[in-house]
């Protein structure tokens, strides 16, 4: 089944197209990765498949109330301590426990610190942990290991296999190697848009001046 | 609305509530600042008790609203500097719901508590006696209003840097007809004249505010956020 599918989709940063044509499925079960040099878009293809912004064309279809997204910032609150971070997104999505998130981040002993004494890569690790804590099927991840030691990148490469052996699915856009033998990867650089003079789609206009 | 949105939305509030508690959280400030201009007002008009008593209810009027705009640009701000505004806009619960529950979490953080405390900074201003229960109903009344229309200037500075100046110049126009009702409320109360046109279209402005703004904001945040 899929649990994710791109058709023809082309996406737009600042009112310039920065990738086109660009079509591919996640199967439930599957990871995706996302390759290509900066400034490709990858962080753009991401912010619109979760709906934050509009596609230029083509179209995304994904079961609804099923993505979690994880941005470059993890949305953490600094006054408040890991536990009371992972518990609001756990109302907010209506799934009852944080154990399992905490156990497998390896964040039960930094439980109650408060999350500004973290280091960087504690709260990425609590932020990966936010995505365990979601309940939800596809995972939407830009850039999930900045700041992780490789420890931390084999204990965030299991969870998403075990996310995946539940039939969940990944999409990730990363530059480095996770140890994920079995995901896809795709690259980006042959959808690069054409620019306009080439024949390319122009972007909207009136959104270069928003 | 779903159970499980509600607990949701209860859950965002309980969360601004306790951020605003926390180290940094800016609760009270509002309170201190209101206290602060009020108790200066005397020294610059003088001691003359009729004088005060005549411009107390525009004076605690606007004390109330550079109060309730001292803490507004952080309604948004923090949670898009943090990344947590892009999680909440893809999180379950609907985008105007969110608004709506900071703007709640605003009054009760800045808002309920000049409505608790006004009668005392009533006294200062040597505001009759008759006029100090109409000083709180006004504000009760009134002063939901002010924070749901700061949501909608927030939500169109959240993306700027030093957004804060401009928020102040893009609400203040929107809280006029609140002051202009808030403190005749309070004026005919205390001369003992007939209230209800006022209080009608003081809670008439707080009602309309409260049904039709945080759609506004939503929608300026998700313009914002592209």
């Amino acid at each position: 089944m899929s649990m994710l599918s791109v058709r023809n989709l082309a996406v737009s940063r600042g009112g310039l197209p920065v990738l086109e044509n660009l079509s591919f499925e996640v199967e439930a079960g599957q990871a995706l990765v996302l390759r290509g040099p900066n400034g490709i878009g990858k962080t753009t293809l991401l912010r619109t498949l979760a709906g934050l912004q509009p596609a230029l064309a083509g179209n995304v279809s994904i079961p609804s109330e099923s993505m979690a997204y994880a941005a470059h910032s993890d949305g953490l609150k600094s006054t408040l301590t890991v536990s009371e971070n992972l518990k609001f997104w756990a109302a907010i999505y209506a799934t009852d426990t944080i154990d399992p998130a905490l156990e497998s981040m390896n964040l039960r002993g930094l439980a109650n610190r408060a999350a500004m004494s973290l280091s960087a890569g504690q709260k990425r690790r609590l932020g990966l942990a936010r995505l365990l804590v979601t309940g939800r099927p596809v995972w939407v991840l830009d850039e999930p290991t900045v700041s992780l030691d490789t420890a931390s990148v084999a204990l965030f490469a299991q969870a998403v296999r075990g996310h995946l052996a539940q039939g969940g699915a990944a999409l990730l856009a990363t530059h480095i190697d996770l140890g994920l033998e079995e995901a896809r990867v795709l690259d980006l650089a042959p959808f690069k848009a054409r620019l306009p003079e080439e024949g390319g789609m122009l972007g909207a206009f009136d959104e270069a001046f928003l | 609305m779903s159970p499980e949105g509600i607990l949701s939305m209860i859950a965002l509030l309980i969360r601004d509530l306790r951020l605003a508690v926390r180290a940094g959280g800016g609760f009270g400030l509002g309170l201190a600042f209101f206290l602060i201009v009020v108790t200066l007002v005397p020294f610059g008009v003088g001691p003359q008790g009729d004088i005060l008593a005549r411009i107390a209810p525009g004076i605690l009027w606007l004390g109330a609203l550079l109060a309730c705009l001292l803490s507004l640009d952080r309604i948004f701000a923090l949670d898009f500097e943090d990344g947590s505004l892009d999680l909440l806009a893809t999180a379950p619960i609907p985008l105007e719901g969110v608004v709506a529950m900071k703007a709640f979490a605003h009054w009760l953080t800045t808002g309920l508590p000049l409505v608790i405390a006004a009668p005392i900074f009533g006294i200062l201003l040597h505001l009759p006696a008759a006029a100090q229960s109409w000083l709180v109903i006004s504000l009760l009344l009134g002063t939901p209003a002010l924070s749901v229309l700061g949501t909608f200037g927030a939500a169109l500075t959240v993306g700027l840097k030093r957004g804060g100046l401009l928020l102040s110049l893009l609400v203040l126009p929107f809280y006029v007809p609140t002051l202009i009702f808030g403190a005749e409320l309070i004026r005919r109360g205390a001369q003992g004249m007939a209230t209800d046109v006022a209080l009608l279209m003081l809670a008439g402005i707080t009602a309309a505010t409260v049904a039709l703004i945080p759609f506004a904001s939503a929608a300026a945040i998700r313009v914002n956020l592209r």
